[in-house]
């Protein structure tokens, strides 16, 4: 294959993980923009998330179309419950001290690691896609399902931005973000937000694991990539700013997709550990986050 | 309408308010008056629900808040302009008062009431909260505080570090407030300006509330002052 159709192979596969990372990443920054909670059990999330799409699939049976959809559906939502019961029974319990609430993540990680090791065990599991068609381009024919997890994932990025500057709950979870004492002074109802966003924190990074699942296999160690990635773009992006976070997951996504396929996906990582070390010298609070005053 | 009743409050093992008590009745502009450090702002934190109470009792129009969440207050009527005024900096002058409507579900005819007694927020509605300058971030926060309607409005130094014509809107918007009908619960460090708009003060010393005195028994008795507050010493 010629250089351009390479490049271009290599651009759409980037995109792909982009999308997802996009997703997960914007998990992680939600949940660190309000809660100030620095949530290293998020890859763990989006592992959870692989793993029981790979269940519900595989109980569902039928069409693939069929157990995606269910997965879809069903994957995030128990997630989301876990995080929610995580939040309750630990982070709150720890009045969200950043320090601590660290530590709690890590053992929450082991947790939810080991959890998955001992039901699902320790085997890589494919999940079939809910679609088999192929985009016939002049040099190469594309998976029809890889664009449609670029435009699920975008459609489910604008659905995000769209709750939180568009709607009430959105305005309470940026007040919130703000100042939680003063949020409380005006009745929001602070432990739950933190709650729905710790909970829909993780439930984004569920969704991002069943799109991708059917690419990559579900497996109890598959966590450990996604969060590296997700905390390599929250710091370029800045903390806490959605922005900043969705623009450096693209970067980060298409130079680790098209890295990847030249050269190497070791590479890619260390060029994007490298880049975090450039960013923090240079811009400490991420391209898009607040300055100190 | 509004009691608190002998209350203990601590930060960690520090106690900040020991049997501190007060009444407040529709209409009624009270103003609390100590050194820095006497626990004035504690005592409206508490009233807030934002510091629990060890022992003693909060009340308003009977009910009891003493145990209920932070959320309690402003649903039950009570305002809260905190000192430095903390407005959600990131957030709009309209999202800003959108969450003072969100708190008690008023309607929206209440933020127009806010803003045609601080006309001026009105051609900034959609300017970021922290971009106001002192006297319109100060407007702001007592505005968004209006929007829930409250019987009660506490109100934390709101003349703190403002030029005089903002320090006298503000007394103006405080006047208006009492006739009314809303009682005023007031932190200030102006005298004067006490002596001028409160109908009583009570004097806060070491987390005890002390002597509670009309405005106009203040003037005849300087000597308060200069115990409780430390000016005319």
């Amino acid at each position: 294959m010629d250089f351009g159709p390479y490049l271009l192979l290599a651009t759409m596969e980037g995109a792909v993980g982009a999308a997802v990372l996009a997703l997960t990443a914007l998990g992680l920054s939600l949940v660190f923009g309000v809660m100030r909670v620095v949530n290293v059990a998020h890859g763990e999330f989006f592992m959870l998330g692989a793993v029981i799409a790979w269940w519900v699939a595989h109980l569902v049976g039928a069409h693939p179309a069929l157990g995606f959809l269910a997965a879809l559906v069903v994957a995030p939502i128990m997630v989301g419950l876990v995080a929610a019961v995580a939040e309750r029974l630990v982070l709150r319990r720890l009045g969200y001290d950043p320090e601590a609430t660290i530590v709690a993540t890590i053992g929450l990680l082991y947790v939810i690691q080991q959890a998955a090791l001992s039901t699902f065990g320790p085997d890589a599991r494919p999940v079939e896609p809910p679609v088999d068609f192929r985009i016939l381009l002049p040099w190469f024919g594309y998976s029809g399902y890889k664009l449609l997890v670029i435009a699920a994932a975008a459609a489910l990025m604008l659905c995000v931005w769209w709750v939180l500057a568009r709607t009430r709950v959105g305005l309470m979870m940026r007040a919130t973000r703000f100042d939680r004492e003063t949020a409380r002074a005006f009745a929001i109802p602070v432990d739950r937000v933190y709650g729905g966003v710790f909970a829909l924190g993780a439930m984004l990074a569920a969704v991002g694991a069943v799109l991708i699942v059917p690419i990559q296999q579900a497996h109890y160690l598959m966590g450990h990539d996604p969060l590296l990635l997700s905390f390599i773009v929250v710091i370029i992006g800045g903390l806490g700013s959605l922005r900043g976070t969705v623009l450096a997951a693209l970067v980060i996504g298409m130079s680790d997709g098209v890295i990847s396929v030249f050269f190497s996906p070791t590479l890619a990582k260390i060029l994007a550990t490298l880049l975090v070390a450039i960013v923090l010298v240079i811009r400490p609070t991420g391209l898009f986050g607040a300055r100190a005053a | 309408m509004l009691k608190v009743d002998r209350i203990d409050c601590c930060y960690g093992n520090t106690q900040v308010l020991r049997g501190f008590s007060l009444e407040l009745a529709c209409g009624e502009i009270l103003c609390l008056l100590g050194r820095n450090g006497a626990g004035k702002t504690t005592a409206l934190k508490a009233i807030m629900g934002l510091v629990k109470p060890r022992a003693g009792a909060i009340t308003v129009d009977g009910v009891d808040l003493t145990h209920l969440p932070a959320e309690a207050a402003p649903r039950h009527g009570i305002g809260y302009v905190p000192q430095g005024r903390r407005l959600f900096a990131d957030l709009t002058v309209a999202e800003n008062l959108e969450i003072g409507l969100m708190a008690r579900h008023t309607p929206r005819a209440a933020r127009e009431r806010a803003l045609d007694l601080f006309p001026a927020l009105r051609e900034r509605l959609d300017q970021a909260s922290g971009t106001l300058s002192g006297g319109e971030q100060q407007m702001l926060a007592i505005a968004r505080a209006l929007c829930l309607e409250p019987k009660v409005i506490l109100l934390d130094e709101p003349t703190e570090g403002l030029m005089p014509s903002m320090v006298a809107r503000i007394r103006e918007v405080v006047s208006t407030l009492r006739r009314q009908g809303t009682a005023v619960l007031l932190v200030e460090q102006r005298v004067e300006a006490v002596l001028e708009i409160a109908d009583h003060v009570l004097f806060v010393e070491n987390g005890r509330s002390r002597d509670r005195l009309a405005a106009a028994e203040l003037r005849a008795r300087p000597e308060l002052l200069g115990r409780f507050v430390g000016v005319g010493d």
